[in-house]
């Protein structure tokens, strides 16, 4: 008998992906540089979010004619994003073949309470998160794969780094308590028990964890890689760059060598600028993409 | 024994737990020199076209074609496959060439069509084995010297060629050790 759409074939997209890059493009050209310098997947948007960013309104989900174009010029999967919440957006690009999800804090919320319920749909969902209580919320909605939200549109790593060692120490003291001690360690993270248990037993997320939101060159993505990310997401990283097709041949080969520093030297010389940074604190907090959705 | 992953990218961590689970020594291969030293070698699922790029990138195909050359066994699932096979629809270069199939890469469709089935494999058992495809490929044609193992929906999934052993779908995702079992046997150690 042949069933479709399950856990494991939803999560197991996100496992192929692993040890690969998945750049965010804005039209079919950019999509095959990306495919060209090795990306696993990329990311079909309407505007990268560095450019969101500085543009402001609401930023929705991306025309399907545009996404269309792109998933007719490469061979790799394609994502695309929809806002928290709007599942309407999610049947779209379900109708439409999208290979996967990303529920986005990138994009303007449509629901200031609710996440989209994942289990609802047979292509598999990626979403964000700054902690692992956030991670296994969405992991109980559905989601196949999550992302450490760090701060997209930045080009600063800080935040990508300090989300994906909130996740990891928290793993880590999970691990330790004895099993009596769970049910309030689930309480205090507000996240599903039986996720909790499952993760105090394996030590590991129970599903593929990427990093985003910052990441612009290619000694920050091994930096991702040695912290423990499955693979990264690169957003503005590439395409606001001053080469994106050597930056994006650079990242890819970081992070298959992410422990060979021999090769990080060689990947990293003579890129031109990478994307031009923002220091974090400089952003209002309002501002803070990484708050959106919880 | 021990058997080398090619750890590009893709799901090399998975094999690696299951080559733990048959008792056999897993080692992660990024360059080519670690070729040296391993019984069996398998090429991971993952994205074909970024895996193809980084073996060239770093000169593996001369290296591979000759560790086959050895008699050595080569196990490739998914992606592992397309690379090992001898013709890719719609793509002019050979990356490997080890195994005589014709073969077509997402062929079921978009990522909406990946599918877990029970298959009777024949070879493994009788008992039926959880087979998981992802944006997999088909083996639209098999040559002469390729012995056919397994099929689904008339196609060929598992095939063998002397030392090259390939799937279509992922035994690595699914717990079941019969497969990785079959090929360890295959290092005769």
């Amino acid at each position: 008998m042949e069933v479709f759409g399950t856990f494991t074939v939803r999560a197991g997209l996100a496992e192929m992906l692993k040890g690969g890059v998945i750049m965010d493009v804005t039209n079919p050209e950019q999509a095959k540089i990306a495919e060209d310098a090795g990306a696993v997947s990329v990311m079909a948007l309407e505007r990268v979010p560095a450019d969101i960013r500085a543009q402001g309104g609401v930023a929705r989900m991306t025309d399907p004619a545009i996404i269309e174009r792109i998933m007719n010029t490469v061979t790799i999967p394609v994502m695309a994003k929809v806002r928290i919440g709007h599942f309407v957006e999610a049947q779209i690009l379900e109708a439409m073949g999208i290979d996967y999800i990303d529920e986005s804090e990138v994009l303007t919320p449509a629901d200031d309470k609710y996440h989209v319920n994942k289990w609802d749909f047979k292509v598999p969902f990626v979403c964000g998160a700054i902690n692992l209580g956030e991670a296994l919320r969405r992991i109980g909605e559905g989601a196949a794969m999550i992302r450490t939200k760090g701060e997209a549109g930045t080009g600063n790593v800080v935040e990508a780094v300090k989300h994906m060692r909130t996740i990891n120490d928290e793993i880590a003291r999970l691990t330790i308590l004895p099993e009596e001690e769970l049910m309030t360690a689930a309480k205090n993270l507000g996240a599903p028990y039986e996720l909790v248990k499952w993760v105090a037993r394996e030590k590991k997320l129970p599903v593929v964890n990427f990093s985003a939101g910052g990441i612009a060159t290619p000694a920050d993505a091994a930096m991702m890689m040695q912290l423990g990310a499955d693979g990264v997401f690169v957003g503005s990283g590439i395409f606001k760059s001053e080469n994106p097709a050597k930056m994006a041949h650079a990242i890819v080969q970081a992070v298959t060598h992410y422990n060979n520093p021999e090769i990080l030297v060689k990947v990293s010389k003579s890129l031109g600028g990478a994307m031009p940074g923002l220091e974090i604190s400089d952003i209002e907090e309002g501002n803070l993409l990484q708050f959106r959705g919880n | 024994m021990i058997v080398g992953v090619l750890a590009l990218q893709g799901a090399f961590r998975e094999h690696l737990k299951m080559l733990r689970g048959c008792g056999a020594e897993g080692l992660e291969i990024r360059l080519p020199f670690q070729l040296d030293g391993i019984d069996g070698l398998i090429i991971p699922g993952g994205e074909s076209t970024t895996i193809s790029k980084l073996m060239l990138e770093y000169g593996f195909p001369e290296r591979i074609k000759s560790f086959a050359a050895s008699g050595r066994p080569i196990f490739g699932t998914c992606a592992g496959l397309i690379v090992l096979a001898d013709k890719i629809e719609g793509k002019k270069q050979k990356l490997l060439n080890l195994i005589d199939l014709d073969v077509r890469r997402n062929a079921y469709g978009r990522q909406i069509s990946s599918r877990e089935v029970d298959l009777s494999i024949p070879f493994l058992g009788t008992e039926s084995f959880r087979a998981v495809f992802i944006r997999s490929p088909v083996i639209v044609k098999a040559g002469r010297k390729v012995e056919a193992l397994a099929c689904y929906n008339d196609r060929v999934i598992v095939a063998r060629q002397k030392n090259i052993l390939v799937s279509s779908f992922h035994p690595e995702l699914t717990g079941d050790f019969r497969m990785h079992r079959y090929f360890l046997e295959m290092t005769g150690k």
